[in-house]
């Protein structure tokens, strides 16, 4: 790829898992504010959900760099 | 500042760092097979076996504190990652799911040490073969229960949904189980590696060149690379816990996926 197009095709791709990250802890914050138990079992889930999510936007930083 | 750039006294202008950062030569001999990753491997599974050993030999009921360290961990991979997650069979792949974990945090762990300072996570042929052995684990735990007609009739034509909906599903099921699984799993660990440590190269090699150029001005600010590369190292450092955790987890939760009977 020529120029510096690979980078604004990553800067697009990474609007969905920078919105799709901020909607899961919203989700967690919300939770454990109505009922702080909760904490402990929503932790791994908020945790596996973001590494979902980010891996997509490093899917997209990695094919910047290599295409 | 870009001609503050081209004007420094390094001749060629900063170079930023690129994939060719992540090809190193080989250590002693000519060929391709004795370079650092493969050694940070070697040496990975050297610590953690020294490690787990010592940890455990002269177990007593009070816990010294190295076995606490020993049992903390595989306490944590028993536990949370592989009983909560798999049920009731779980014992026969804590080994794996262990070694996965430890094996995986270790090689992390090196990028931010200081004479290793090399991730061979980022390297993709290692996430490569863990996902593959990820990928032969749970198939053929799911074709040892169920039997292989009907372990894959029950994940590529799932029971429940009416007929009609398989022309369309089962397609995308047999992506999911074959292709898209342990591509996934691979590249999601690939790619956190291999950004965190151009991460670490740009500010460092960056701070490093601002240091060396003629202008005062740049010679000024090189601190501030310097320390947001420190900064970035503890993010770093969080990040390759998280992913040996997920890698794990997503393992055992592919496994606990084979295993479990139809609803």
């Amino acid at each position: 790829m020529t120029g510096s197009l690979n980078l604004v095709g990553f800067g697009l791709a990474v609007i969905g898992p920078a919105l799709a990250i901020g909607m899961i802890f919203a989700a967690y914050i919300n939770g454990v504010a109505r009922q702080p138990e909760s904490r402990s079992v929503l932790q791994p889930i908020a945790f596996l959900g973001f590494a979902l999510a980010e891996a997509l936007a490093l899917f997209g930083l990695v094919l910047a760099f290599v295409l | 500042m870009l001609s503050l750039v081209r004007s420094g006294a390094e001749g060629d202008g900063f170079a930023p760092p690129s994939t060719k950062d992540f090809v190193l030569p080989p250590i002693f001999g000519d060929n391709e097979y004795t370079t650092k990753p493969i050694a940070l491997v070697f040496l990975s599974i050297i610590l953690i076996s020294i490690f787990f050993i010592a940890s455990s030999r002269k177990a007593s009921v009070v816990p010294s504190k190295l076995q606490f360290a020993g049992e903390s961990v595989y306490g944590f991979v028993r536990n949370d990652l592989s009983r909560d997650v798999i049920g009731p069979e779980f014992m026969r792949f804590v080994p794996y799911l262990f070694t996965l974990f430890t094996f995986v945090l270790t090689n992390n762990i090196f990028a931010i040490v200081p004479m290793l300072q090399f991730p061979a996570m980022s390297r993709v042929g290692f996430p490569y073969a863990l996902a593959i052995l990820t990928l032969i684990t749970f198939h053929a735990v799911g074709i040892r229960k169920h039997g292989p007609y009907k372990y894959f009739k029950n994940i590529l034509f799932m029971p429940g949904i009416p007929k009609a909906a398989y022309i369309l599903i089962t397609p995308i099921e047999i992506v999911t189980f074959f292709v898209s699984r342990p591509l996934t799993l691979s590249l999601r660990l690939f790619a956190n590696m291999f950004a965190g440590h151009l991460l670490l190269l740009v500010f460092v090699l960056g701070g490093e060149y601002m240091l060396n150029d003629s202008h005062l001005i740049m010679k000024l600010f090189s601190p501030f690379a310097f320390s947001f590369a420190i900064v970035l190292t503890f993010f770093e450092f969080l990040v390759q816990c998280l992913q040996a955790y997920i890698i794990t987890l997503l393992s055992a939760l592919y496994i606990a996926g084979a295993l479990a009977d139809e609803h």
